[in-house]
């Protein structure tokens, strides 16, 4: 009998795979694994940070005690026309990804020449990098070329990245940079 | 993306990865969709399984994409225009085309302009001096209304020109070339030589093993060649289906995070178009048919003034051309080899890098890093560190010589921020935000937002140079310093300005400055009812949600263009509006109206003999087997990699093209490239399943499922060499050198070619000097190299030449 996942939790802890192939029946223990690790959870519709493929994920979230969101669960989208309910190796393991201690938990800032980060608070990063973008904008902009064309760029500063960023995101990352007159803008579409 | 626009007017996968399961047959080239694309190779699997489609493969290396093919080819690396060329040669001298399809919807007819000439490996047009071809020569003849003459008869035309170019890729020249052996050769184009039935259909699925190359352009040309000769283009299960390799790319290239583009792939002006009038001859194509319906062409002026109104508002008037002057005109090619050449050049003063990190990716990691540290200043924004934001310290490097100022600012996961992501196959999904932002990340856009923001305000106290554009973008969000991404998907989409009004489609879109779209390609996505890309009618209910029954689920997210799920779609039903294949239908007539998917077409023309032709978005109104839209050849022609084992069979005194972007000589540097005598193996790159390029080095399972760096070493060198599996080896070019584990594999086995037996080393590409695993210091784009296409500017990653020692 083929019993599709969305049909299997629909029909609920009843005995479907009773007399399967290992001889004895998991359909209680696999039903209350199920509701433990996403009894009570949130569901949130989400996509695979990955490839291209773009498959639907679902993630099961909780409030934990101390008040921060616990991601407990990250699996494929039963009713996706693109994946049904599969994931890849990676995409199974997206949670790790989303979830690490690997994170880098502060603004960082290498002074020239130094041998190591100094830890700085975001106000100090985006001012000094905004100082840095209008210096650089300011001695590299070309109003007109050597013809006398009207070219208004910016010729000293290159922006580029935004294959994991939402369209929104990298909407807004090409009309600022246009706006600041960039030329060099690139992302993960060629390399 | 060069070469599909060039051949159909749009560059983006024609079909939807669940749209493979109609295949009868499919060409897997430079691709490993079992291995890189693992769930959309379940596509494949379905049309193999369910249909009794054959999948013929064709790579270096034998990977699990061949184990369930029908024919495993192995070819060498970078040889695919010679094996799509033998295939286009026997399809033409045997007449196996669809010859309907060819005569109605392609430019086989049309009569070339007097000059056109190959000749030794090299086009009409070739400027010694600048390095480039004259591709405006490249054109048809025409007459007094500029329409093109058609004469399928004439020496001249297309298809007479055609079959002379490729007669020389017979089956001998192909497998001296690729290495294929003949026979299997002939095998495969029987096969494929079935498909120009109109009751067969055949897809070709590729990914970067075809763009990385310095003929990259032309390698995805030749296949686009080959399915419209076919009439495979607009079918269910056929098409050129392109794999895109990073969750949004193809968002981000439609919303031109790239420097040739404007959003909806309007072309970024040049220097010299003093007004919108003069960017638009020179952009916008012009029409070549009585019968072309030349869409984009004729609406390129709505969409640029929209796109100036979204991003100018009121300082965007009809007295100042739109603010047209705001708009940067870049004097060269800004793509991604040329920012570490202008760096190298000493000209490049910051560079900003959000979840893309340039010491792995390369090309010529070791002269990009030297890029790097010329840099006055460079920002990372970024969850992890990453191999730029250490570039400074990465091994080999003294910190205290390194004058850059780096910034690593912690950026937001996909998962912390809500917005769409556009697939392969052009489905804009929307993702919830399910978790808050970790610690003290920020998200891109905020951190983006706040950057401009206070550069403009510098603006305002101090002055500087030209401010205007910097003063005047609009920033219409509740919060400019945190927009939310429904409020930029509503400007994406556009409004009516009169009213106020979102808009349903770009039809509506005006060129008088009364309507304003960020991208007009995504206008209709976010119309008045609500966002389309949210929805979620899958295959929960297909009787419901799928009623064509053809997999097009249009309730399902949202496509662009228009909701349509396959490109170019008219194509699917002859002249007349009947499906080529009734049990495939893409679209038909019927009843006076188009039934099943998104017509590719004016929605309420009908068909016929006097009708609209097909391919809209081209000034021809058909599909180009002949194209000046590509800046190496208007047909595709096979050439060695810069650095290559052989000279060209075809012409050794051409061997490589003429018109690859020299970075290094152009710029006075030192050559880096080797010779044979010196390195004498072929090196190809590729990913692996359980890695996604250098983020993966993060996650536990994933580097506990592959934890080391190592190279493939076929069996046949291995032996020759006396290295086994688990030897430490070291793969050098003339560039650099990885000291990684030898995996000794028949996988790759050697080849013949043009007499002599040539060995491809495989190289995963996953490692570097950050990561869970420390110690793994190898770059694996340390050896590829610094060299670019003439069309794209793609690096030459897949085919290199590298020697190996065991150490």
């Amino acid at each position: 009998m083929e019993v599709s996942r969305r049909r299997f939790l629909s029909i609920g802890p009843v005995g479907v795979l009773g007399g399967s192939a290992l001889g004895f029946d998991l359909t209680e223990s696999i039903n209350v694994k199920q509701r433990l690790r996403i009894e009570g959870a949130t569901l949130a519709h989400s996509l695979c940070p990955y490839c291209a493929v773009g498959c639907s994920i679902i993630a099961y979230t909780r409030k934990a005690a101390n008040g921060r969101t616990e991601l407990l669960q990250i699996e494929g989208d039963p009713d996706s026309p693109v994946n049904e309910g599969t994931l890849c190796p990676k995409g199974a393991t997206s949670l790790q990804l989303a979830v690490s201690r690997r994170r880098v938990p502060q603004p960082l800032y290498r002074a020239p020449g130094a041998a190591g980060w100094t830890k700085v608070s975001w106000e100090f990063m985006l001012d000094r990098l905004a100082r840095n973008i209008k210096a650089s904008r300011d001695a590299t902009f070309v109003t007109q070329d050597a013809e006398g064309n009207v070219v208004n760029r910016c010729e000293g500063i290159a922006f580029a990245g935004g294959a994991a960023f939402s369209s929104e995101e990298g909407y807004l990352a090409t009309k600022l940079m246009r706006g600041l007159g960039l030329v060099h803008l690139e992302q993960q579409a060629r390399v | 993306m060069v070469s599909l626009a060039a051949t159909f007017g749009r560059g983006a996968m024609t079909n939807h990865w669940r749209d493979i399961r109609h295949a009868d047959l499919i060409l897997v080239n430079g691709a490993n969709p079992a291995e890189a694309h693992p769930v959309g190779f379940r596509w494949l699997m379905r049309a193999k399984l369910d249909r009794g489609a054959k999948i013929i493969h064709a790579d270096p290396r034998f990977t699990r994409t061949s184990a369930v093919a029908d024919t495993y080819v192995r070819i060498r690396t970078g040889t695919d225009v010679a094996y799509f060329g033998g295939l286009i040669n026997h399809v033409l001298s045997n007449r196996l085309y669809h010859d309907d399809y060819v005569r109605w919807a392609t430019n086989a007819g049309f009569v070339v302009k007097e000059g056109y000439a190959f000749q030794d490996g090299m086009f009409n047009g070739f400027d010694r001096e600048q390095g480039v071809y004259n591709t405006k020569l490249w054109a048809y003849e025409t007459d007094q209304d500029g329409h093109a003459r058609i004469d399928p008869d004439h020496p001249r035309s297309v298809l007479n020109l055609m079959a002379a170019h490729y007669r020389r890729y017979d089956a001998d020249t192909v497998s001296r070339i690729t290495g294929i052996p003949r026979e299997q050769f002939m095998q495969v184009a029987g096969l494929v030589g079935e498909m120009g039935r109109p009751d067969k259909v055949m897809t070709i699925v590729y990914a970067v093993g075809l763009t990385h190359h310095t003929t990259g352009v032309q390698l995805i040309r030749s296949g686009a060649i080959l399915q419209l000769l076919l009439g495979n283009m607009g079918r269910p299960g056929g098409g050129m289906n392109a794999e895109r390799g990073h969750a949004n790319i193809q968002g981000n290239t439609d919303h031109a995070i790239s420097w040739d583009i404007l959003p909806g792939y309007l072309r970024i002006p040049a220097p010299g178009q003093k007004d919108i009038k003069a960017y638009l001859d020179e952009s916008a194509s012009i029409k070549q048919h009585p019968r072309a319906v030349n869409f984009f062409g004729e609406n390129y002026r709505r969409y640029l003034v929209s796109l100036l109104k979204s991003w100018y508002g009121d300082a965007a008037t009809k007295d100042n051309e739109f603010a047209f002057d705001y708009l940067p005109k870049p004097a060269a090619n800004a793509s991604w080899i040329s920012i570490f050449d202008q760096a190298l050049r000493g000209k490049m003063q910051g560079v900003m890098l959000s979840g893309m990190t340039a010491t792995s990716i390369g090309p010529d990691s070791n002269q990009v890093l030297q890029a790097l540290s010329n840099l006055k200043w460079l920002c990372v924004m970024d969850p992890f560190n990453t191999t730029s934001s250490e570039f400074w310290r990465a091994p080999g490097m003294d910190p205290a010589k390194v004058q850059t100022e780096v910034f690593m600012l912690p950026a937001t996961h996909w998962i912390e921020k809500d917005g769409s992501f556009t697939n392969s196959g052009r489905w804009a999904q929307w993702k919830e935000q399910v978790l808050p932002p970790e610690g003290e990340a920020r998200h891109d856009h905020w951190i983006l937002a706040e950057l401009f923001l206070r550069v403009r305000e510098l603006y305002q106290t101090q002055g500087g140079r030209f401010p205007d554009p910097v003063l005047k973008l609009t920033m219409p969000y509740r919060n400019p310093r945190k927009p939310e991404l429904d409020e930029i998907a509503q400007e994406i989409n556009g409004r009516d300005l009169r009213t106020g009004k979102r808009l349903a489609t770009f039809v509506d879109l005006n060129d008088d400055g009364t309507t304003a779209a960020g991208d007009w390609i995504y206008t209709g996505h976010y119309p008045e009812e609500g966002n389309l890309t949210k929805r979620r009618d899958g295959v929960q209910d297909p009787g419901r949600n799928d009623p064509s029954g053809m997999g097009f689920y249009p309730n399902w997210a949202w496509s662009w263009p228009a909701n349509r799920r396959i490109l170019y779609n008219r194509a699917s039903a002859d002249e007349n509006g009947r499906p080529w294949d009734p049990e495939r239908p893409g679209i038909a007539w019927a009843g006076g109206k188009w039934v099943g998917d998104v017509p590719d077409y004016p929605p309420t023309t009908g068909p016929g003999p006097d009708a609209p032709l097909p391919f809209i978005m081209t000034g021809e109104g058909v599909g180009r087997l002949f194209s000046n839209a590509v800046a190496d050849g208007p047909f595709p022609e096979h050439y060695e990699p810069i650095e290559s084992p052989i000279a060209n069979p075809l012409h050794p005194q051409q061997s490589a093209t003429p018109v690859a972007f020299m970075y290094d000589e152009r710029a006075g540097r030192a050559s880096r490239f080797g010779t044979p005598a010196d390195y004498p193996y072929v090196a190809t790159s590729y990913r692996l399943t359980e890695h996604e390029h250098y983020v993966t080095q993060n996650v536990e399972h994933l580097v506990q499922l592959q934890p080391e760096a190592f190279v493939e070493v076929p069996a046949g060198l291995a032996r020759e060499k006396g290295i086994e599996t688990g030897d430490l080896v070291r793969v050098s070019s003339r560039r650099g050198k990885l000291e990684v584990r030898a995996v000794v594999t028949k996988r790759l086995g050697p080849l013949q070619v043009d007499g002599r037996q040539v060995y491809q080393i495989g190289i995963p590409i996953h490692w570097g000097f950050v990561g869970i695993n420390t110690g793994q210091h190898w770059l694996a784009n340390a050896l590829t190299p610094f060299v670019g296409d003439a069309s794209a500017r793609t690096p030459e990653y897949k085919a290199f030449l590298v020697d190996i020692e065991k150490i």
